[in-house]
């Protein structure tokens, strides 16, 4: 009964964000340029060259995730920050789980969405030939996401409560993703490049890893860090 | 002090530190079922920072505090299913409709939405229900939040200067929502700057000074009864 009553305000939380996020459309649209815009940057800074353009399409893609993404983490916390509502979320008698979860999920969401705009454009602008190993591409994608996504969240969270969060979120969220960008681009890379699932394989396991440590982690410190 | 093991609020020797500044230094006092007590004092007399240690919304450096028998600290869930706070900013989604701010606040608090048409009525906001909140004033604002307190249905209200903000219909609704509490056998505690706001409903006012109690007025009128100590 408390389980189900906790499930209900997790589906609480995504409903609300999302909603808010559909109702204000300037976040998505933000985000999701944003991301477009640092594709088309990386593009013209590797020039016309499609070798070095395919080589480099999965970081660049990943990097343009990264950086946008951060956008939508610190918009997620403003939500509550812009009138006065985080204190009342504190207060609802819910274990604060049930908090990191919903934003979370919302967060994981709104991030899928916004790949779905710029990967395409990616594939595009990067000049992306093999497709043959899109469905286990988009598996890294959401793999790589939910790692990132949780980061993120648990980082915005201890950030929220700074007059400096726009740029103390980058700082403390860039260092502890070095190894979540490094497996997604490299698995990435293997399956954009037509590559057989083995060499892929072992930084899909190294992904499903630090996901499992990430989420983990987070959802266990979530309580102690949303504290005043 | 008198407390019995049917006091609403038990608070002893509540204090908490923000750096080196004791917002609040050994606040001693107690509720019983159906008491509404003021509490009065200057600007940075700690008022609000009570408020938020008995909310839970802030840990107390020192001391202890039970609300309906449970821990400030060690259970704060429970704590919180037993306290509507109506703090400073009424702390909504302006995205969101007055209704659909209410339906997000009953799946919080574990409730049944049956009862958000109800609370708006109460509050006089059923005809802009399903209007924006960005577009409310802020009185409106404040009956929103007043309605979003009463749909969990708490037994100590935490009430911020309830009536800032109000038009004397306003006041008049916040006296009402804690006579309604009271009935229910509820209590309260209310944060205000001038008494004749509340002095309908007061049964006692404590009077802080740089976080400590410096004195508790009681009886009709309300007169000063004591100067420090425990209340």
């Amino acid at each position: 009964m408390a389980f189900s009553q906790d499930l209900r305000r997790v589906r609480a939380i995504i409903w609300k964000d999302l909603t808010t996020e559909r109702r204000s459309k300037a976040g998505f649209n933000a985000v999701a340029f944003l991301g477009i815009l640092i594709l088309l940057l990386f593009g013209f800074a590797l020039g016309p060259d499609a070798e070095a353009l395919r080589n480099a399409a999965a970081g660049a893609l990943w990097l343009a995730i990264l950086f946008a993404g951060v956008l939508a983490f610190n918009r997620a916390y403003q939500l509550e920050l812009d009138g006065g509502a985080l204190e009342p979320l504190l207060l609802y008698p819910a274990p604060r789980w049930t908090i990191f979860a919903g934003k979370f999920a919302a967060n994981l969401l709104f991030v899928l969405l916004v790949e779905v705009v710029i990967v395409p454009v990616a594939i595009v602008l990067f000049q992306v030939q093999s497709l043959a190993g899109w469905a286990p591409a988009a598996g890294v994608m959401v793999l790589g996401s939910i790692g990132f996504v949780a980061l993120g969240t648990f980082y915005a969270s201890m950030a929220s409560r700074s007059r400096a969060r726009e740029v103390l979120l980058p700082l403390l969220l860039f260092p502890m993703l070095v190894p979540v960008l490094l497996a997604s681009a490299e698995a990435s890379s293997a399956l954009l490049a037509g590559n057989p699932m083995r060499d892929a394989g072992a930084w899909i396991k190294l992904l499903v890893a630090f996901d499992v440590i990430f989420v983990v982690a987070s959802f266990l410190a979530f309580d102690h860090v949303i504290e005043v | 002090m008198t407390t019995t093991n049917r006091s609403t609020l038990i608070l002893q020797g509540l204090a908490r530190r923000f750096g080196t500044r004791w917002a609040l230094r050994g606040v001693t006092l107690s509720l019983e079922p159906g008491e509404v007590v003021g509490i009065m004092g200057h600007n940075g007399s700690g008022k609000s920072t009570l408020l938020r240690v008995i909310s839970t919304a802030l840990r107390p450096s020192a001391g202890e505090g039970w609300v309906f028998g449970k821990h400030l600290v060690r259970e704060a869930v429970e704590v919180r299913r037993h306290i509507g706070f109506l703090a400073h900013s009424p702390g909504l989604y302006e995205d969101l409709t007055a209704r659909e701010n209410l339906i997000f606040a009953a799946r919080m608090f574990g409730v049944e939405e049956s009862g958000i048409l109800p609370a708006l009525e109460r509050v006089g906001l059923s005809q802009g229900r399903d209007e924006r909140v960005r577009g409310f004033s802020a009185g409106m604002q404040r009956r929103l939040a007043l309605a979003r307190m009463i749909l969990g249905a708490p037994g100590l209200l935490l009430l911020d200067e309830p009536y800032n903000n109000f038009d004397p219909q306003g006041i008049e609704l916040v006296n009402e929502v804690i006579q309604d509490a009271r009935r229910g056998g509820g209590s309260a505690l209310v944060v205000l700057h001038d008494r004749r706001q509340g002095e309908r409903v007061l049964d006692r006012i404590v009077e802080l000074n740089r976080g400590a109690v410096i004195g508790v007025s009681a009886g009709t009128p309300l007169t000063l009864v004591s100067v420090g100590g425990s209340h």
